[in-house]
């Protein structure tokens, strides 16, 4: 078919939509409806292939695939659908994958209405132009009110919902209508086959036989096998090796052209030479100028991470090395500890973002790490003038020689319920939250407008959240720029030893209770050793808390005869392991938890 | 040398103790049970052809609750012992049989006598009935009473009993009556053991939804204190960590293990360790049938390698109160405890751990109760 006629039938779209607003269902449902998979292959969350995106019930890489669509005007359409994580940790994701589509449907669940993270994704979307075909997903619901929240998108987006498709991806309701409204409304991309190629790098990732694997939307030209390309960022020169698409499987082409969104393979070694954002042109016909590229975000949350095993440290910096190939946004640098010897210091988008990154290093890389407390960047204003940032609170210098410190502020936007407002307030109060605004979505909701300091989102602002609206609240931030605190950094001394890894900062009027709480909670969660151990927190040289951990007691087998010969020696040989999973701090004996307990402060249960 | 120690397993009980994962079960089939002591007949004859007793000096028969029997069964099963291994008794040979209160009469335990049992354990657990009923026993302390006056009846003078602390809601109080109610009774020996929970238990179910008031660990701490405190005060010296006895009434059996000597082991799931090798018998009936009708029952057998069997010396030798004799494993090993475990030793005798009297290296008092600790040290990489 001739290369224009076939780009007036390419729709590409993606799916915006909040967490369990029924995303990856839909997805599925519209791969089973366009015959990408058989019924027998499918798999619940197929396009969430990451082991932990399966537990979690969440996306965290995007992921696209190639559909082939006979439409009701009787026509073949090639849809590409791109898949992106709904979490406020992964805009950049978004931003990424939007940027290679025309076209977006939003999601929105019928009983809920629109969360606060939905919006900052659909605002994403209106920056790029994209076309929004509003889909009010699980009418089936007994719940349901698909006629509410249609009035709800309307007015807090100011999107015509005369013509919103009303689905069930559950129970496959309304999938056909969808794609409908994707052929007709989502616009044909526009762009010149002939011209010199311009293909926009949406993601990458790294395989050891083809070399990295370039993820691709082409805007201009064309992109074929044996073509010599530049990527206009690094001026890297390779020779294509493979063209292909993903239908949902990897099928090599013969070429990919404007519109179309596949991978290429060019024996690339080296990660970096493929910058997420980047052009790729033709080496000997390159095009004039690159495309625009991302929004780059930088890390707010930082935290250490270490290995258990000391010797491991070169094998976790290629896991981080690895995990950075196709998530630009992971930032690290080595860092040294007393308390728990090298190791790195690392940025995240956010608290999922570093969950995930330590899930991963654990469960890909086999490494057993300790991750520090997470904190964020502070400016340090001495009193000789000096200015600087830190993001690691062993780096603050003594009270003395503080002038002033700084300390970001978010402003953070909440919906909820009204029943909860009080609640909610009260909550962001606590938080040393400044009140901005509040507007009534409709009858029944509120949005709430905060400003607050990072560092108390980055500590356990979202749990409190959770249960403090029994789930109902949803909530969003932006950067909003520095502001003076008083602030100061507390320590912890374990057997009178400082513990470098165990220092945060914390507001000067919460620091005592928080003291006598991380104290409690190391008390808990250090087993008892052959002596007893004295928690103590401190200001300076100012003891604020004190804990003691009493003096192990009795551990002794009762019974050992001959059965329990074997049997009793894995328990020692297991309690010897778990010895070695523990850090030595001095002479003390300190768990994994611990160096996170400065972070977990509900009393129940310390996992999310 | 062969070994001179059997070890025999009778996997039948009444019911399940609630803090029990032994290999044990619960039927009132007897065919069941006469199935299982021919395969354990035909059991003895390979093992014993396969490795053939010189002279059997200890034979434990343990269970579940080798009393369970009934008297025609127990005459049955004893019988074929006599059949394998009667030439072989030593004349002072210890052969204990355990028994469970509420399953022991006088002509049952007269059988037993006659075929050469001369010691028993009875597995007591408590004298407080409410704390019996809480743990899943079911007899009473009047059962005790009348099982340790038959055995006398039927002339048993060597009997030991068990005894549990760190029960649930149990207090230092209600062991210390315990405790003083079984040392009115003619005992030459007393185990007793702090309670474990383990999995596939009740209790484990229990412990899990937090439904298990367990005393603390210094309250339990405090119980074994009292335990060995009392016992040495009546004239039981403590030999082992959870094991009492009167002077030259030890345990010579169970000593073997300790002394990381070899024994047969015979029974459904039992251990056996001959020649520096371990063997495990199948633990479920079914299987365990279905196997000794082809050969030995065996679901694993594995060689202890010399330096596991050095840690495997220290670590059940830590256990007796006289420690490991060190002449004794420089002239099994060819090498001295020095030459092997050097630095440990060094760093645990210079913590108060460890000690060396009379050519034993031994725990110290303080480490009694934090035995795990030190053993833990001697597993190397």
């Amino acid at each position: 078919m001739d290369r224009l006629e076939r780009q007036k039938k390419i729709r590409n779209f993606s799916i915006i939509a909040h967490i369990d607003h029924g995303k990856s269902t839909l997805a599925d449902r519209i791969l089973e409806l366009t015959g990408a998979l058989t019924a027998r292959e499918m798999e619940d969350q197929f396009l969430d292939t990451m082991e932990l995106e399966r537990e979690r019930g969440i996306t965290i890489k995007l992921n696209a695939v190639r559909l082939n669509y006979k439409a009701d005007d009787g026509d073949e359409y090639i849809l590409h659908l791109i898949d992106t994580p709904g979490h406020v940790d992964f805009t950049y994701e978004v931003s990424r994958s939007l940027a290679a589509c025309e076209g977006a449907l939003l999601v929105v669940d019928a009983a809920q209405g629109i969360e606060a993270q939905t919006l900052a994704n659909v605002y994403l979307a209106l920056d790029n132009n994209l076309e929004i075909i509003p889909v009010i997903n699980k009418i089936d619901l007994p719940s349901a009110e698909p006629e509410r929240v249609k009035g709800e998108v309307e007015d807090v987006i100011g999107l015509d919902c005369s013509d919103a498709c009303l689905t069930s991806a559950k129970a496959g309701i309304g999938i056909k209508d969808v794609l409908e409204a994707v052929v007709k409304n989502v616009p044909a991309p526009t762009g010149d086959p002939e011209a010199p190629l311009q293909a926009l790098i949406f993601d990458s990732y790294f395989d050891q036989y083809r070399g990295v694997i370039v993820s691709v939307r082409v805007m201009n030209g064309t992109l074929r096998k044996g073509m010599k390309i530049k990527m206009m960022a690094t001026n890297a020169v390779f020779e294509v090796t493979e063209v292909g698409t993903s239908t949902p499987r990897q099928t090599p082409v013969n070429e990919l052209t404007v519109g179309d969104v596949g991978y290429l393979a060019a024996s690339i070694k080296n990660v970096g030479d493929t910058r997420v954002g980047d052009t790729v042109t033709e080496a000997t016909r390159p095009a004039v100028e690159p495309l625009p590229g991302y929004r780059k975000i930088n890390p707010m949350v930082f935290c250490g991470i270490y290995p258990i095993e000391t010797n491991q440290f070169n094998d976790l910096r290629e896991a981080l090395e690895k995990l950075q190939l196709n998530d630009a946004s992971l930032q690290f640098e080595p860092e040294t500890s007393q308390a728990l010897g090298f190791g790195f210091r690392c940025g995240f988008l956010g608290l999922l973002h570093m969950e995930i990154i330590q899930e991963r290093i654990e469960r890909e890389f086999n490494i057993d790490i300790i991750t520090t407390a997470p904190s964020v960047i502070y400016r340090i204003t001495q009193t000789n003038g000096e200015t600087y940032e830190i993001d690691n609170p062993s780096k603050m210098p003594e009270i003395q020689k503080i002038d002033f410190i700084e300390e970001p502020y978010v402003i953070s936007t909440v919906m909820v319920p009204k029943d909860y407002v009080g609640d909610v307030m009260q909550l962001c109060q606590g938080k040393r939250g400044e009140f901005i605004d509040m507007q009534y979505l409709g009858e029944n909701r509120v949005q709430l407008k905060y400003n607050m300091p990072l560092s108390e989102i980055v500590y356990d602002f979202f749990d409190l959240l959770k249960s403090g609206t029994k789930g109902y609240a949803s909530f969003d931030y932006e950067m909003a720029g520095y502001k003076q605190s008083k602030l100061v950094k507390m320590d912890i001394l374990l057997n009178g030893e400082t513990v470098d890894a165990l220092s945060f900062i914390v507001h000067k009027d919460t620091a005592y209770p928080r003291g006598k709480v991380i104290c409690e909670k190391l008390k808990e969660l250090i087993p008892r050793q052959q002596f007893e151990v004295p928690i103590q927190a401190t200001i300076g040289q100012k003891v604020v808390a004190r804990e003691t951990i009493s003096a192990m007691r009795k551990n002794v087998l009762a019974k050992c005869y001959g059965g329990d010969i074997s049997r009793k020696r894995k328990l020692l040989e297991k309690q010897k392991e778990g010895k070695k999973r523990m850090k030595a701090v001095g002479s003390v004996e300190v768990p994994q938890e611990a160096f996170m307990a400065v972070l977990r402060m509900d009393d129940n249960n310390g996992k999310k | 040398m062969p070994p001179t120690s059997v070890y025999m397993h009778i996997p039948f009980c009444t019911n399940k103790c609630y803090y029990c994962d032994f290999n044990s079960f619960v039927t009132k089939n007897p065919q069941l049970v006469w199935d299982y002591l021919d395969a354990l007949k035909n059991e003895m004859k390979l093992t014993f052809e396969q490795t053939p007793v010189e002279e059997v000096k200890t034979i434990f028969v343990g269970g579940g609750t080798p009393s369970y029997l009934e008297h025609d069964q127990m005459k049955y099963f004893l019988e074929a012992v006599q059949e394998h291994l009667g030439r072989y008794f030593a004349s002072d040979i210890e052969f204990t049989m355990e028994a469970n209160p509420g399953t022991t009469d006088v002509e049952k335990l007269t059988i037993m006598r006659s075929f050469g049992v001369n010691r028993l354990s009875f597995g007591v657990q408590s004298f407080d009935n409410a704390l019996l009923e809480r743990i899943g026993r079911i007899h009473d302390t009047d059962a005790v009473y009348r099982s340790i006056d038959n055995a006398v009846a039927a002339g048993f003078s060597n009997m030991s009993i068990d005894l549990m602390f760190g029960l649930p809601d149990q207090t230092m109080e209600t062991f210390a009556e315990s405790l003083n109610k079984a040392l009115k009774l003619p005992l030459t020996h007393l185990s007793s053991y702090g309670l474990k929970v383990e999995e596939n238990t009740l209790f484990h179910t229990l412990y899990q939804k937090d439904q298990l008031p367990l005393p603390t660990e210094e309250q339990e701490l405090e119980m074994y204190l009292y335990l060995i405190e009392t016992l040495e005060k009546h004239g039981l010296h403590m030999y082992e960590i959870s094991n009492f006895a009167k002077p030259g009434c030890e345990s010579r059996h169970n000593k073997t293990y300790w002394l990381n000597n070899d024994y047969y082991g015979l029974g459904a799931g039992a251990h056996g360790y001959v020649g520096g090798q371990r063997h495990v018998n199948a633990g479920p009936l079914a299987i365990y049938l279905q196997k000794a009708k082809e050969g030995l029952p065996r679901v694993d057998e594995y060689r202890i390698s010399t330096k596991e069997q050095m840690e495997d010396q220290m670590i059940l030798g830590l256990r007796l109160r006289e420690g490991v004799d060190l002449a004794r494993f420089q002239a099994r090993f060819h090498r001295t405890v020095e030459d092997e475990f050097g630095a440990i030793v060094t760093e645990q005798k210079a913590k108060g751990m460890l000690e060396e009297v009379d050519g034993h290296l031994r725990l110290t008092e303080q480490a009694i109760p934090l035995g795990n600790e030190v053993f833990a040290c001697f597993l190397r990489e």
